[in-house]
C-alpha cells in the first residue's frame, strides 16, 4: 500500500460557485464534492440547518430549494447554483420576531432539544401554503418525512395547524395589501 | 460521511452531457436528483471521480402527454410528475405509485428517470415502466435508441446501458378505453421500501361505449411487484381472469394470488422473512384486485389512501 | 400578588432561539477548526497485527495521524471503570484508541487529524490494517454458552453476578396454590438521538489550559476524567455543555475514547480540534441497550396475589462495561413494581459479547423489569381467568411509604414514597374506556376486524442523588443569573428552573436566566440522567434561591428599618407587608450588597464605599459575610423518590397482513406536583414514541460476524410521525416527602411501559402469548402460523375463541 501515495491522491477539484441564499448572492470557492448543507454551515455560517445522518432519512437538514423542501445533505453546493435556497434563517433570523411557524412550534411545545426542528420547519412552512387548511391525517403525513426523537410528533402535528391558523389570520389582516409585503410578513 | 473528491461537470445541453460521457462515462456517474446516488457518495461506497450533473441542461425537463404516451424527461421530478393532472388522467398508476416513493422532500428533488436508472428492484418507477409497457429513450455520442425494460433491466441494480449512455426520458403508455390500474404496497414505515407491493393493469370489455347497463367482464390482467422479484418481471394473468364478469372478481382471486405467489422470487431479509413477502404479496394482490374491481374509473386510489393499512388508526 | 409560576403551563424560553436558527450545537461551534476522523474496527474480534498510516500522512491537509502508542501517559491506559459494584466480578474498559486488540465493529483503532473532516476521511480510507480474525461472541445464547471468550484471560463471558433476595422465595414458591414460569425476550434499541456526539478542545499554549465543549450529559464528569487523564491540574480544564441535540443516556458514559483522543490531540497540536459524530459511527462505535433474556418463576394465590416471585435474566453488555452494572441493577430493583411482593429473588449475568456496549437508555433497565413483571401478570390473570386490572388491583401497594427490601443504584433501600396506584388505575380505566372494550371488540370483530387491548403499569426510581447544586447571582440591574451544574438536552430547564426561582426569590420571570452544564460557572454537579434534573437541580435552586431572599430581606430590613421577617417580595419589589409604601426593588438590594471602591454606572456609583454611612467600628464587609447578592446552595436526597405511572394501548392486528397499528395509547402517569404540566406531557409523548419504537420497529440486527446489518435511518427503523398514535393523557399529582418541592421524576416515565403494554394489547388481540418484543409484522406472521402449528398455545381464557384458536384467515391460505 505504500504505493498507493500522491500519484494516486485525487487533487482537490474545486469551482467558484454562485449560491443565492435567503435571498442574498454569493460567491463562493468551494470543493466540487461538498455538500450544500456543509457550505451553509461552514462558508456561509448558516448553522440552523442542522446535519442529523447525511443519508437523507432524518430531515434535519431540509432546506427549501425554490420553495420545496429538499435535502441539504444530499445535493451538492455546486448543483444548487440557478437556484434560489431558503434556510430556517431565512423563514426567521429574529428570536424577538420569529414567523407564523416558528411562533406555532413555541405555541405547541413542539420542539424539545430542538435539534430537528429547523427541518420541520422549512418542510411545514411549504406544507402550509400548499395546503392552508390541513386535516390532522393530512398534517401528521405532512411531517412524516422529518425524524424528531424528543417530541412523539404529538405537537409537531399541532404546530401544523397552529401554522396554518396564524397564516390564515395573517392572509386576512393582509388581504388588502399586494402580495409581496404579505409575503414578506412571513 | 462525506463524499471523496470528485470533479462536478454541469453541462448545458445535451451534446455536451455526451461529449462529457464519453470521455468519463467509466470514471464518472450521471448525476440527476441525486437521491439514491448521494447517499452512497457519502457513506463512500462508491467514489466516482466526475459526476455530470444533468440538472442544468436543457431539453430534458419535458412531461407531456402526447396521444397515449406519458413522456417523461429526464429531469422531471417525481413530485411534479406525482401531481401532473394530465399523466393522472392518461395513467393513474404513476401518482398512484409515487406516492409511495419515500417522502415528499426526496421526491421533490429525486427524478423518476433517475430511479428507473438505479434499477432498484425495491424501487416503485422501474416496476410500473414496465408493467405499463413503457421504454426508455437513450442516447450518445454513438447515436440513439430505445429500450424496453426487458431488454434495459439485467439484474437487481444494474441495466444494459453503456458508460457513455444517457436515458434522456421515460415513455409509459396510457391506459386503454376499458383498463384500470392500481398500486399498493405495505413499508413498514411510511416512505420506506415496501416489504412487498403491487401494481396491476386490468383490462375490461367496458370501452366507453353505452353498454346499456350490461356489466363489464375482464379480458385480462398483469402484475408487476416490488421488492419481490430481482427484476421488474411482469405477470400475465389472463387465463386466470378472461370472461369473468366484474362483479365476479372473488371467484377468481384465489388463481390469481396462487399464480403471482408461485411467480415471485422473494428473500429475506431483516425486515421480513421470504415465506412472509410472498404471502404479503398475495394478500396486497387480492385487496388490490378487488379494489380495481370496484372502482369505475381508470384507477387510482383516493389521494394516498392504501387498503394495507387500518382506517381510523387515529 | 403574583401567580405561582410552579404548576403553569409556560412557554419555554429557550424556543424563540432554537426555532430561529440561533441555537448553538456542538457542531455549529470552532467553525474553521481542524477536523478529527476515526479509523474504526471493521472486525468484531481481532488481534490488530499491524497499522501502516503512510498513504494517509501522505494526503495533503492532513495534520496529524495517531496509533494507541501516540496517546501520552494515562490517556493509553484503559478508559475509566466509571461505577464499580460489587456484583462486577471481571471488569473491562476499552481504550482510547485500540492498541492490539478489538472487541466490537467500530471501535477506534487510528485518530486522523486533518484541515477538514472531508480530508480527514479520506486519510483515514487510506490506512491500512492488517487483523488476525477470532470468532466473535453475539447475543445473549452464545456468549452464555461460553464456547469462546470475548476477553482473554477469562473462563466465561460473565462481567457481574448478583443476587437479591427479600423474603423466603423458595418456601414461597411450595407454598404457592399455583406457579407459572414465563420466558422472555428483548432486543437491542439505542437511545439515538438526532445530534450524536461530539468534542471540539481548545488548547492554550498561554496558560495551559484545556477548554472543552462536549455534547455530554454531565461536564463536570467529563472535566475531572480529562484533567485526571491528561495529568494536568483540574483547574486548567473547563468543560461546557452547548446546546445538545438529545442524548436520552447515550451522552452519560465519559470520557468517550474520542473525548479523550482529541483533548490530547489539541494539547499536542498547540490548537482547536473537532470531532463531530456522523450517524455511522453513532450506531456502531456509541451504546445501545436493552436485549436481555428472562426467566420468571411466579407462585400466587387463587385471587392472582403474588405470593414469591423469582426472577432471573442474562444482560448482554456488549464489549465494555465503563459505565458499569447500571441497567441490569435498575432491571433487578424494578421487577416488584407497584405491587406489594413478599418473596422476591433476583438473579443476574451482565454478559460480554463482541457488539457496541450497553449503557443506559431512557428508562436504563426498568423497561426490561416491567416487561417481565407485566407479562408475568397478565399470564396470572390468564391462567385464572381473571381480569387483569383485578389481578394488579389485588396486588397493589397500598401504603406509603413501602420499603421494597432490594438496593439500589444510589446504594440505598429502595422504597416507594408516595402515590395511589388503585385512584391511578381507575383513572387509567375510565381514558381508556376498559370496561366497554369487550362491546368494541365485537363490533370490530363483525367488520372483520381484530384488536386488542393491554396494560403496563410500573415504578420508577428517579431522582437519584448524591446530590446537585444550584447558583444564583442577583445583578445590580435586578437581572437573576441561574446556573446550576448539570446539563440540558431538551429538557426546558431553563424555563422550568425559572419558574421555580421566581416563585421562590418573588421576582418576574423574565428578569431570570438560567444557564446550565458550564463548569466555570458550577464545578459540582453529577449530571442529568435518571430523571433527576428537575427533581435535584429543581430542588437545590429553590433552596438556593431561598437563601438569596435571605439576605435580601436582610439588607433590605436595615435600609427600610424593618425586620426581614415582616418583608416580602412580590415581583422583585420588597415591601414591608401590608406597607407598600415603605419598599425598595431587588435590584436596589444588590446594590447596596456590593460596597465598591470604582463608580463606572450609575448603580456602581449608588454602592461605592463613600456613597452610604457605615457606623465608622464596622467594616464594609461584616464578618461572616459576603459582597454581592448571591448564593449557592446544594440538595441532596436520602434516597430516589419513586414516581409511577399506567398505561393502556388499543392496537388492531391485521387478520392478513399481520400488520400492527396502535389505535389508542392512553397515559396515567404520577410524578408529584408538576412544575409544567406543558412539559412533562411533552415528556411523556416523547417517552412513549420511544417506547412504541421499541415494541414495534427498532432493533439492532447483528449478523454472526458481529457486523451491524441495519446501522442507517434507512434500515434502524425509528418511527416517523406516521407511526407514533395520539397519545392521551391523564396525571395523578401525589407529592413525594423526599424533598422540599415535593416532585418525582418525569424524563424516562414515558418509555418503561410502552413494549409491556403494546404487548398486552397484541397478545389480547391474537389470543396467544407474546413473550418477545420488539414484534413486526413477519414476526407476528410467523407467531400465528406456529400458533396454527400448534406449537404457540393459545390463550387459556381465549380456547375455543375462534380468532384466537384458528389460523390467520386467508383466500390464499398459508405457505
Amino acid at each position: 500500500m505504500n504505493q498507493m501515495t500522491s500519484n494516486e491522491t485525487m487533487a482537490e477539484p474545486t469551482s467558484t460557485i454562485r449560491l443565492s441564499v435567503n435571498g442574498r448572492d454569493h460567491v463562493l470557492e468551494v470543493p466540487d464534492r461538498k455538500l450544500l448543507s456543509d457550505v451553509l454551515r461552514q462558508d456561509l455560517s448558516l448553522t440552523g440547518t442542522h446535519v442529523g445522518c447525511e443519508h437523507g432519512v432524518c430531515g434535519a437538514c431540509t432546506v427549501q430549494l425554490d420553495g420545496d423542501p429538499i435535502r441539504s445533505c444530499l445535493i451538492f453546493a455546486a448543483s444548487a447554483q440557478d437556484h434560489e435556497v431558503t434556510t430556517v434563517e431565512g423563514i426567521g433570523d429574529d428570536p424577538e420576531n420569529p414567523s407564523d411557524v416558528q411562533q406555532a412550534f413555541i405555541d405547541s411545545h413542539g420542539l424539545q432539544c430542538g435539534f430537528c426542528t429547523p427541518g420541520f420547519i422549512t418542510t411545514i412552512d411549504a406544507f402550509v401554503d400548499e395546503n392552508p387548511d390541513p386535516t390532522e391525517e393530512e398534517a401528521r403525513e405532512a411531517i412524516s418525512g422529518n425524524l424528531c426523537r424528543c417530541t412523539g410528533y404529538q405537537n409537531i402535528v399541532k404546530a401544523v395547524h397552529r401554522t396554518a391558523e396564524l397564516r390564515a389570520a395573517c392572509g386576512k389582516q393582509h388581504s388588502e395589501t399586494d402580495e409581496e409585503a404579505s409575503e414578506a410578513n412571513r | 460521511m462525506k463524499p471523496s473528491p470528485l470533479r462536478i461537470h454541469r453541462p448545458k445541453t445535451i451534446e455536451e452531457i455526451l461529449e462529457l460521457l464519453s470521455v468519463h462515462g467509466t470514471s464518472g456517474k450521471i448525476i440527476a436528483g441525486g437521491q439514491s446516488l448521494v447517499p452512497v457518495l457519502n457513506m463512500r461506497l462508491a467514489a466516482p471521480r466526475n459526476l455530470i450533473d444533468i440538472t442544468s441542461a436543457a431539453g430534458l425537463d419535458e412531461l407531456e402527454v402526447v396521444g397515449d404516451e406519458i413522456r417523461v424527461g429526464a429531469l422531471v421530478s417525481h413530485r411534479r410528475l406525482e401531481r401532473d393532472p394530465a399523466t393522472t388522467s392518461a395513467n393513474p398508476i404513476l401518482a398512484d405509485a409515487l406516492r409511495h416513493v419515500a417522502h415528499p422532500a426526496i421526491r421533490n428533488r429525486g427524478t423518476t428517470v433517475g430511479s428507473i436508472a438505479h434499477a432498484d428492484p425495491n424501487g416503485e418507477m422501474p416496476m410500473i415502466l414496465a408493467l405499463t409497457g413503457g421504454w426508455v429513450e437513450v442516447r450518445s455520442v454513438r447515436g440513439a435508441r430505445s429500450l424496453t425494460t426487458e431488454s434495459l433491466n439485467v439484474g437487481p441494480l444494474e441495466t444494459c446501458l453503456e458508460p457513455d449512455e444517457l436515458i434522456t426520458s421515460a415513455v409509459f403508455p396510457a391506459l386503454r378505453p376499458g383498463q384500470r390500474a392500481g398500486f399498493d404496497e405495505l413499508a413498514r414505515r411510511s416512505g420506506d421500501y415496501g416489504l412487498a407491493g403491487v401494481g396491476m393493469i386490468l383490462s375490461t370489455d367496458d370501452n366507453g361505449v353505452d353498454r346499456a347497463g350490461a356489466e363489464a367482464t375482464i379480458t385480462g390482467l398483469k402484475a408487476g411487484f416490488v421488492s419481490v422479484t430481482d427484476i421488474p418481471d411482469i405477470i400475465e394473468l389472463d387465463e386466470f381472469v378472461a370472461g369473468t364478469p366484474l362483479s365476479q372478481v372473488s371467484t377468481i382471486l384465489d388463481d390469481v394470488i396462487s399464480a403471482i405467489k408461485g411467480f415471485i422470487d422473494p428473500g429475506g431479509d431483516i425486515h421480513a422473512s421470504a415465506d412472509y413477502r410472498r404471502h404479503l404479496t398475495g394478500v396486497i394482490a387480492g385487496r388490490l384486485l378487488k379494489r380495481l374491481s370496484r372502482q369505475r374509473d381508470g384507477g387510482g386510489s383516493p389521494a394516498g389512501g392504501s387498503e394495507m393499512r387500518q382506517e381510523g388508526a387515529r | 400578588m403574583t401567580t405561582r409560576m410552579f404548576g403553569q403551563k409556560i412557554k419555554r424560553r429557550e424556543d424563540p432561539r432554537l426555532v430561529t436558527g440561533n441555537g448553538r450545537y456542538l457542531d455549529d461551534l470552532a467553525n474553521g477548526s481542524v477536523a478529527a476522523a476515526f479509523v474504526r474496527s471493521p472486525h468484531a474480534h481481532a488481534d490488530i497485527i499491524d497499522i501502516d498510516v503512510t498513504g494517509a500522512i501522505d494526503v495533503e491537509g492532513v495534520i496529524a495521524v495517531w496509533t494507541h502508542e501516540d496517546l501520552p501517559g494515562q490517556a493509553a491506559d484503559r478508559l475509566p471503570m466509571l461505577i464499580p459494584h460489587p456484583s462486577i466480578v471481571a471488569p473491562h474498559t476499552g481504550f482510547a484508541l485500540a492498541p492490539d486488540h478489538v472487541n466490537f465493529v467500530g471501535e477506534p483503532i487510528v485518530m486522523v487529524v486533518a484541515r477538514d473532516r472531508y480530508i480527514a476521511e479520506d486519510a483515514a480510507g487510506r490506512i491500512e490494517i492488517e487483523f488476525d480474525l477470532l470468532e466473535p461472541i453475539v447475543g445473549v445464547e452464545q456468549s452464555r454458552a461460553g464456547e469462546r471468550i470475548v476477553h482473554q484471560g477469562m473462563s466465561d463471558n460473565v462481567s457481574a453476578h448478583y443476587v437479591q433476595e427479600v423474603g423466603d422465595v423458595d418456601s414461597g414458591l411450595e407454598n404457592a396454590p399455583h406457579v407459572l414460569d414465563v420466558e422472555l425476550e428483548f432486543e437491542r434499541s439505542a437511545c439515538m438521538p438526532m445530534e450524536g456526539k461530539g468534542v471540539i478542545a481548545a488548547w492554550n499554549r498561554e496558560d495551559e489550559s484545556l477548554q472543552v465543549h462536549s455534547s455530554t450529559q454531565t461536564s463536570t464528569g467529563l472535566r475531572a476524567a480529562l484533567a485526571a487523564r491528561l495529568e494536568i491540574p483540574l483547574t486548567r480544564v473547563e468543560v461546557i455543555t452547548p446546546d445538545v441535540g438529545g442524548a436520552f443516556g447515550v451522552k452519560i458514559n465519559h470520557p468517550w475514547p474520542e473525548e479523550l483522543a482529541v483533548a490530547c490531540a489539541a494539547r499536542a497540536l498547540e490548537t482547536t480540534v473537532k470531532w463531530t459524530e456522523d450517524r455511522r459511527e453513532h450506531f456502531i462505535s456509541s451504546a445501545h441497550e436493552r436485549a436481555q433474556t428472562q426467566t420468571v418463576r411466579v407462585g400466587f394465590d387463587d385471587d392472582g396475589r403474588i405470593c414469591s416471585l423469582d426472577v432471573k435474566f442474562w444482560h448482554d453488555n456488549g464489549a465494555y462495561i465503563p459505565y458499569g452494572v447500571i441497567v441490569p441493577l435498575n432491571t433487578s430493583t424494578h421487577v416488584m413494581g407497584p405491587y406489594n411482593i413478599a418473596n422476591y429473588r433476583v438473579e443476574y449475568w451482565s454478559l460480554y459479547t463482541n457488539t457496541v456496549m450497553v449503557t443506559p437508555y431512557r428508562g436504563a433497565g426498568r423497561a426490561h423489569a416491567v416487561f417481565m413483571m407485566e407479562r408475568t401478570v397478565d399470564a396470572i390473570a390468564d391462567e385464572l381467568g381473571m381480569d387483569r386490572t383485578q389481578v394488579r388491583l389485588n396486588n397493589f401497594v397500598r401504603e406509603f411509604p413501602h420499603p421494597m427490601g432490594v438496593t439500589m443504584q444510589d446504594g440505598a433501600e429502595g422504597c416507594l414514597d408516595s402515590g395511589d396506584f388503585v385512584t391511578s388505575l381507575d383513572k387509567l380505566k375510565e381514558l381508556v374506556g376498559w370496561d366497554d372494550f369487550e362491546a368494541y371488540r365485537d363490533q370490530a370483530r363483525a367488520e372483520g376486524r381484530r384488536v386488542g387491548l393491554g396494560i403496563g403499569c410500573y415504578v420508577e426510581s428517579t431522582g437519584a442523588g448524591p446530590y446537585e447544586g444550584g447558583h444564583i447571582e442577583v445583578e445590580t440591574s435586578g437581572r437573576v443569573n441561574v446556573w446550576t451544574g448539570l446539563t440540558t438536552h431538551g429538557q426546558a430547564h431553563a424555563t422550568v428552573f425559572a419558574q421555580i426561582v421566581a416563585d421562590a426569590l418573588g421576582v418576574p420571570m423574565d428578569s431570570v436566566h438560567v444557564a446550565t452544564g458550564d463548569t466555570r460557572k458550577l464545578s459540582y454537579s453529577v449530571g442529568t440522567w435518571g430523571s433527576r434534573g428537575a427533581v435535584m437541580a429543581g430542588n437545590a435552586l429553590h433552596l438556593t434561591a431561598q437563601k438569596v431572599k435571605a439576605k435580601a430581606l436582610k439588607i433590605a430590613g436595615e435600609s427600610l428599618e424593618a425586620d426581614p421577617e415582616d418583608l416580602e417580595i412580590v415581583d422583585g419589589i420588597i415591601s414591608v407587608k401590608g406597607d407598600p409604601s415603605s419598599s425598595m426593588p431587588l435590584a436596589a438590594v444588590s446594590v447596596l450588597s456590593n460596597p465598591l471602591r470604582y463608580a463606572f454606572d450609575e448603580s456602581a456609583r449608588a454602592a461605592t464605599q463613600f456613597a452610604k454611612e457605615t457606623a465608622a467600628e464596622e467594616p464594609s464587609v461584616k464578618a461572616g459575610e459576603q459582597p454581592g447578592l448571591e448564593e449557592q446552595e446544594f440538595f441532596s436526597p436520602l434516597r430516589s423518590t419513586v414516581a409511577n405511572g399506567m398505561h393502556a394501548a388499543i392496537v388492531e392486528t391485521d387478520p392478513e397482513t399481520a400488520d400492527i397499528t396502535v389505535l389508542r395509547y392512553c397515559v396515567v402517569h404520577d410524578c408529584g406536583p408538576m412544575i409544567n404540566p406543558m412539559v412533562v406531557e411533552g415528556q411523556v409523548h416523547g417517552g412513549v414514541a420511544q417506547g412504541v419504537g421499541g415494541a414495534l420497529y427498532e432493533r439492532m440486527a447483528y449478523d454472526e460476524d458481529g457486523q451491524l446489518l441495519n446501522a442507517s435511518f434507512m434500515d434502524f427503523l425509528m418511527p416517523f410521525a406516521s407511526e407514533i398514535p395520539h397519545i392521551e393523557t391523564d396525571h395523578l399529582e401525589t407529592p413525594s416527602p423526599l424533598n422540599p418541592l415535593g416532585i418525582k421524576g418525569a424524563g424516562e416515565a414515558g418509555t418503561i411501559p410502552t413494549a409491556t403494554t403494546i404487548a398486552s394489547a397484541i397478545e389480547d388481540a391474537e389470543g396467544f402469548p407474546i413473550r418477545a418484543m420488539p414484534l413486526d409484522p413477519s414476526s407476528l406472521w410467523e407467531l400465528r402460523n406456529q400458533h396454527a402449528a400448534g406449537a404457540v398455545p393459545s390463550l387459556k381464557s381465549r380456547r375455543g375463541d375462534s380468532a384466537a384458536s384458528s389460523p390467520a384467515p386467508s383466500n390464499s391460505g398459508l405457505q
